[in-house]
Order: C-alpha cells, then sequence, then structure tokens
C-alpha cells in the first residue's frame, strides 16, 4: 500500500524520442548502435540542430549520408566532427531503410547543453 | 453449338463443383475452409456444397442456369486436405473467379463466403481458415489509409515500438476527469492514449466534451515532452452520419488520429471512414470487438487471419492482434502469421504459422500490430521480440495501476521498452536476458523499479483454446 510519503513524483523533462529515457549512451554503446545500423544494410546518416528547434521534423544534415560506408568508426569520427563544428545544437544519427522508405533507426548521440 | 438441355432436379453437387484437375488461376480468389460434415455425407461432396453455396449454386437445378456460362462464374472445390490431428474435419479449397466480386468490397466478399453457406445443413461446421485475395483485386482496394511508413514520419518516431494505454476505469469518468488522466500518461513517457472501446458518447461523458479536453491534455503533454502524442478519439457511432460528425471536429482540434470498431461498425462503415482519413491526412486505429465470437471457435467461424486481411483491404493504421502473453487468447506462432499478413507486403504460404496462401499486397500499406489486454512492464522483453518495431504496446492497467500514478506508471513502461530495444540492437537475446535487463534498467529508473516490484507475481498462463492444428 503506497502513502504520500513513500511514493515518488516523476517529474516531466523535454525529451528526444528514442533512447531518451535511458541515461546518455557511452562511446562504446554509441557504436553498438552504428552496427546495428550498418548490420541491417541501412545508410547512417546525422542531423543536427539548435535544441529551440528541436521539435521540427527537418534538422540541417551534417554533410551527406553515409552511403555504403561500412566503417563504423567511420561514423564516430563523424559524430565528434559535428559536434565540434555545431557544440550548442543536438546530435542524431539515423540510419535510412531504403526498403521500407523511412528511418529505420534515429536517437541522439550528443545532447546540448 | 450448345450442348446442354435442362435436367430439372436435384443433382450431387460435386457433379459439377468438385474439380480436382483444376489449376487456380492468378486472378482467382483462393479459400480455405475447415469443413466438418455431417455423418454419410463424403468429403468430395461437402466441398463442392461449400463451393456451390458460396458461389452460383443453389440446392436444385433451374432453367435460367442455362442462359448463362455458368462453367465461368461457379465456385470450384480443387483440393482436399487432412486436418492434422483431427479426423473428424478436413481443409476444402475452393477458387472463385475473381468477377464474382464487386471491385473494392469486402463486404460483397464476405456476404458471398460466409453467408448462407454457413447455416448449410450438409456441414455440421465450418471455419474459413484462410483467404488468399489475387493482387487484382488488391488494386481495387483503398487499403491502411496512410500505413506505417507514413505514420512513423508524421510522429517523428523511430526503431522502436510505439507505446500506448486505454484509459481506465473505462467507463464512468468525466470528460475533465478523463484528460488529466491521458495528460498524465502522456507526459510520463507514453506515445499514445486510447479511448476505450465502450467508450462514444454516455451520458457521463458526450463525446464533443470529451474530445475537447483531450485535445488540450495532448497539446500540453506534446508542448512539454518536445515528443508528438496523440490519443485515439473513438468515432464509433450509431450512424454514420454521426460518424462523420465527430471524425471532422477531432480534425477541427488537430487531432493526429481516430478510432473505429471495425466489426460492429461494419465493413461499409469502416471503409468509408478510412477514405476519409486518407483524404484528410488522419490515422485510424481499429479496434476489433466482437472477433472472439467469430474466430474462438477452432471448428466453426472465420479465423481472425481472415479479418485481419479483410481489414487490411477495408482500411485502418493499427489493428489489435492480442499479445500472446497477456490476459486474451491468442497463439504465439498463429499471430506472428497474421501479423505478418498485416504488415509486410508480401507473405509466403507456412502452414507452421497457419497461413494456407502466398498472399501478395503489391504497394499497399501496412497496418500496425496492436498488442494490448493485460500486459505490463515484466512482459516488454518478450513483446519487443514478438511483435518487434512496427508495433504498439499498449497498457491500460499497466500504466494506470502504478503505485505512483500515471505518469511514473508511463515512464516505466518506457524505460523497459527502450532498455529492451536497446539491448537487442546490441545482439542480446532479450526474452532470455528480461530479468537481467530490466533490473539494470531499473537501476536508473524508480518508475521502473517499482513498477516491477509490484506486478512480480501477475501472470496469465492458461491453455490457448483455438490452437493451430498439429498432430
Amino acid at each position: 500500500m503506497s502513502t504520500a510519503s513513500s511514493m515518488g513524483d516523476h517529474a516531466t523533462t523535454g525529451r528526444y524520442e528514442t533512447f531518451s529515457y535511458l541515461p546518455p549512451l557511452s562511446r562504446d554503446e554509441v557504436m553498438e548502435q552504428i552496427l546495428y545500423i550498418l548490420d541491417n544494410g541501412w545508410n547512417a546518416s546525422l542531423e543536427h540542430e539548435h535544441p529551440s528547434k528541436a521539435f521540427e521534423y527537418y534538422w540541417p544534415m551534417w554533410k551527406m549520408p553515409f552511403f555504403g560506408e561500412q566503417d563504423p568508426n567511420v561514423i564516430l569520427t563523424e559524430i565528434e566532427a559535428c559536434r565540434r563544428s555545431y557544440p550548442d545544437h543536438h546530435v542524431r544519427l539515423v540510419g535510412y531503410d531504403t526498403y521500407a522508405q523511412t528511418k529505420g533507426h534515429a536517437f541522439l548521440v550528443y545532447r546540448a547543453a | 453449338m450448345s450442348t446442354k438441355t435442362y435436367d430439372a432436379g436435384v443433382k450431387d453437387y460435386a457433379l459439377t463443383y468438385w474439380t480436382p484437375d483444376y489449376v487456380p488461376l492468378d486472378s482467382d480468389l483462393l479459400a480455405c475452409f475447415k469443413v466438418t460434415a455431417q455423418a454419410n455425407v463424403p468429403r468430395e461432396e461437402a466441398a463442392a456444397a461449400v463451393a456451390a453455396e458460396s458461389s452460383t449454386g443453389t440446392w436444385t437445378t433451374v432453367w435460367s442456369d442455362l442462359l448463362t456460362d455458368l462453367d465461368y462464374y461457379k465456385g470450384r472445390a480443387y483440393r482436399i486436405e487432412d486436418v492434422p490431428g483431427d479426423r473428424e474435419s478436413f481443409y476444402a479449397f475452393v477458387a472463385y473467379p475473381i468477377d464474382l466480386f464487386e471491385e473494392g468490397s469486402i463486404v460483397n466478399v464476405l456476404t458471398s463466403l460466409v453467408g448462407n453457406v454457413f447455416g448449410f445443413k450438409a456441414v455440421r461446421a465450418l471455419r474459413l481458415e484462410d483467404i488468399r485475395f489475387p493482387l487484382h483485386y488488391v488494386k481495387t482496394c483503398g487499403g491502411p489509409p496512410n500505413g506505417i511508413q507514413v505514420e512513423r514520419d508524421r510522429l517523428d518516431k523511430y526503431g522502436r515500438p510505439f507505446l500506448g494505454a486505454t484509459v481506465k476505469p473505462k467507463l464512468g469518468l468525466s470528460a475533465k476527469n478523463y484528460g488529466r488522466a491521458v495528460y498524465e500518461m502522456l507526459r510520463g513517457g507514453l506515445d499514445f492514449t486510447k479511448d476505450d472501446e465502450n467508450v462514444n458518447s454516455q451520458p457521463f461523458m458526450r463525446w464533443q466534451n470529451r474530445f475537447e479536453f483531450v485535445s488540450e491534455a495532448v497539446r500540453k503533454a506534446q508542448e512539454e515532452t518536445g515528443e508528438r502524442k496523440g490519443h485515439y478519439l473513438n468515432v464509433t457511432a450509431p450512424t454514420c452520419e454521426e460518424m462523420f460528425k465527430r471524425a471532422e471536429f477531432a480534425k477541427e482540434l488537430g487531432a493526429p488520429i481516430i478510432m473505429h470498431d471495425f466489426l460492429t461498425g461494419g465493413f461499409t462503415a469502416n471503409t468509408s471512414l478510412a477514405n476519409w482519413c486518407r483524404d484528410n491526412g488522419m490515422l485510424l486505429h481499429i479496434h476489433r470487438a466482437m472477433h472472439a465470437v467469430i474466430d474462438r471457435n477452432p471448428k466453426h467461424g472465420i479465423h481472425f487471419r481472415v479479418l485481419a486481411k479483410c481489414l487490411r483491404l477495408s482500411g485502418g493504421d493499427h489493428l489489435h492482434t492480442g499479445t500472446v502473453v497477456g490476459k486474451l487468447e491468442g497463439d504465439r506462432q498463429s499471430t506472428l502469421g497474421f501479423v505478418d499478413a498485416l504488415r509486410e507486403s508480401f507473405i509466403p504460404e507456412d502452414r507452421a504459422r497457419g497461413l494456407f496462401f502466398d498472399q501478395d499486397w503489391g504497394g499497399m500499406p501496412g497496418v500496425m500490430a496492436v498488442a494490448s489486454g493485460g500486459i505490463h512492464v515484466w512482459h516488454i522483453p518478450a513483446l519487443v521480440a514478438i511483435f518487434g518495431d512496427d508495433s504498439v504496446l499498449q497498457f491500460g492497467g499497466g500504466t494506470q495501476g502504478h503505485p505512483w500514478g500515471n505518469a511514473a506508471g508511463a515512464a516505466a513502461n518506457r524505460v523497459a521498452t527502450e532498455a529492451c530495444v536497446k539491448a537487442r540492437n546490441e545482439g542480446v537475446e532479450i526474452e532470455k536476458n528480461a530479468r537481467e535487463i530490466l533490473t539494470e534498467a531499473a537501476r536508473h529508473s524508480p518508475e521502473l523499479a517499482s513498477a516491477m516490484e509490484t506486478w512480480k507475481e501477475i501472470k496469465f498462463e492458461f491453455d490457448v483454446v483455438d490452437k493451430l492444428d498439429a498432430a
């Protein structure tokens, strides 16, 4: 039986869809998700945006989707480069699924303060 | 030169409608029936009777049969098979020429295939197990108004199942209190909330009042979380005029999704509503009240996979499929079979999943599978494994029964789901490692820890009534 004193309170906070209810992913954990994208035959891509505009559908792409890129380290390096160029932006990793004509995966890899 | 003469009287059906040498055309509509014949009726005669009574035949010869080419229009029983593990019944396969059915009319198909024939005296029981809709016919149907890909893009949610919940208690809340329950669940982390199917427009909460308060709840939760949200506003109504009035108001309020009960509302209403949704950029959630009356008896009625295919053709973006693991009936392999039939574009025959035919949907959009009924956080690893990403996992009591309330319950559901998706993507077998995954995730989420403690003992382990036929 819960009583008020033993009961917790869930505070509302801003979220960013998939994985935003988990602690931030470590570098190794991001690597696992990159491998998942590549193993599915999807094309990895990066998007970034200022938090004030995060709700909008279209975030600017970082360069182009990495069509055909199979080396997960290349993508990790690009995530770092995107972060350095836009330190006040969120960075999102995307896996484009050409068969489903949509994104197979998308989650925030870097959350701006 | 015509050679047929009129010969009045009653003939064996098999003479005309049992054609074991017939090779079905690509354009034929194929059906598999499980037939339990009366004693002393041979299998071929019973199968032929089913083909006749569901197509051109009647009990006696009539002279006007000779005014048309019945060989072109008749249904043909072309194969008979044993039912594994059942000596009493058999499968009869029937091919129907496509011109027997009005284009784009699921109503017409069902009126023929499951019409008078189901009360026919020569068969003791009859069950429609599966239909192969030829691609030619599929192309005459509107199908899902939006489909899985459009829904994901509109809601901007990728790489995970959607999460929903039905507002409880299902009857009796005022509109404003109801909207409160919605707001709390959405701000906690669910993507959708749902009107219970019983909620239409009762004296305690009229539809217009509910739509307004719920829309405010959705708007605020969306603003505060930064995520897109929706509530399935039930527009199921006593008349089509009333249904469209409610749909129009939902659109006026900016609602992204509405819902309909396709069996109690009927296929005519459903197809019209699906067409309206396609024209108005509205997602359509489909509930299936009454289905168990039709599909639960293994010997008589219509298997749910047929109802699911009919819904995909009539139109809907979500369809309830059962959970396999929760409080409602559902065999795992059979469920996987019709979930594929809802979502994929080509589904090969697979008897181990209850699929009797190849089914080609061409470019018709897919339907999201909705797993709803008696599920909670401990079921999430199995649900993610069974249903994959293109599904809505829907928790009623499993959100609102949380000891801290709806928002915490929703957060627990969301944390558990994301932890399972993350582990699955890392190659972990999530059903086998369910306890470890959830326990680890709960270290960062007191909401999840509390949910796990609350429901640790609840299981629903009754035997399934409608099993796949197996020896």
